[in-house]
């Protein structure tokens, strides 16, 4: 590839590169400042996860240039993880059964036989 | 119109070879493809550790000061490394070697500032007494739940662990790029576009981290300090 295209195939500014900065650090404010708010986990995990993702999606579309990249590559790249990080999840709902498996210590555990 | 012909005049025979499908060469894709099988690792820890919280009771021991405060701070640390990355690269495009170099030293320096800052965090915890397999000995009489369940002890594995993977990373981002801005006259712009997605994946990785590690583990009600 020729320099001439390589200087053509680096799209964006710096300015567009610090709003994106700029975005990234509000984000994490948000981050910071619903930590001190009430609310039940799930909704926090829910929200904190939603803002992570936004985050991501910035860094990799702007920071990591795949914005301007050609689709071929998005396609390659980006489903194939989601759908890899999705079927991690599979094994998600069995923290919730062992939750319930846990040892209540109502009474003191019987002391190990010696063998 | 027969195969033949349609064959002459399917567009951009990209598949056939000679050139480059994705646009991008082959040092890049690497990295990307990289990058992918790097981000399976962290979901999997991640998703792991969420897996660990969900089934057991979990300390939350984090106060304002030192954790949140630190962990913010190294967050806004890696951000701005991210931006005077994405600069160097710029530079790099206009083919301002000395702009590039200079970038490049500042991303080093944010990247060892969270360092630094990270060590520090850790060596207040493992002073506080936690370990990879066991919690405070005031954690525990603290976030044991009023029916008699005590927290986990993993919390030190998943945290160190994590953490841990992801301060390899930065540090091992911190080498290359020094390595790279040494070697910056014989370089190509593509191969400063390639160290730079390596540390954006860095940054990437710890707007994971910070939420799932540090804000969900927030001592709200000030709980350890009582």
């Amino acid at each position: 590839m020729s320099a001439h295209a390589e200087e053509e195939h680096f799209a964006g500014s710096n300015k567009l590169f610090t709003s994106i900065w700029i975005w990234l650090v509000l984000l994490t404010l948000i981050e910071i400042f619903l930590a001190y708010k009430p609310m039940s986990i799930p909704i926090m995990l829910t929200i904190l996860l939603g803002l992570s993702i936004i985050k991501a999606a910035l860094i990799v579309a702007y920071f990591m240039h795949l914005k301007f990249e050609r689709l071929s590559l998005i396609l390659t790249i980006v489903p194939m993880l989601v759908v890899c990080i999705c079927l991690l999840f599979v094994f998600f709902p069995d923290s919730f059964r062992a939750a319930g498996l846990r040892y209540q210590f109502k009474e003191q555990p019987p002391a190990a036989e010696e063998h | 119109m027969s195969t033949e012909a349609r064959a002459v005049h399917f567009p951009a025979a990209d598949w056939g070879g000679g050139v480059h499908p994705y646009r991008v060469g082959h040092r890049k894709l690497g990295m990307w493809l990289f990058i992918v099988s790097d981000s399976l690792t962290f979901s999997a820890l991640l998703i792991g550790y969420n897996y660990l919280r969900a089934s057991n009771v979990w300390a939350t021991p984090f106060p304002f000061y030192p954790s949140i405060v630190f962990s913010s701070v190294m967050t806004f640390c890696l951000l701005s490394s991210s931006l005077t990355m994405v600069f160097g690269v710029s530079a790099s495009s206009r083919g301002d070697l000395k702009a590039v170099r200079k970038w490049i030293l500042a991303t080093i320096f944010f990247g060892v500032a969270f360092l630094v800052l990270h060590l520090i965090e850790w060596n207040h915890l493992i002073s506080e007494g936690l370990t990879p397999f066991s919690l405070p000995a005031h954690w525990v009489s603290t976030f044991t739940t009023t029916d008699g369940q005590l927290p986990s002890p993993l919390f030190g594995a998943t945290f160190f662990t994590i953490t841990g993977l992801h301060m390899f990373h930065v540090a091992t981002g911190a080498v290359y790029l020094a390595v790279v801005a040494a070697r910056v006259k014989k370089l190509k712009h593509e191969d400063i576009e390639i160290s730079g997605l390596y540390w954006h994946f860095v940054d990437l990785v710890w707007m994971f981290v910070f939420p799932l590690i540090y804000i969900m583990s927030v001592d709200v009600g000030g709980h350890l300090a009582k």
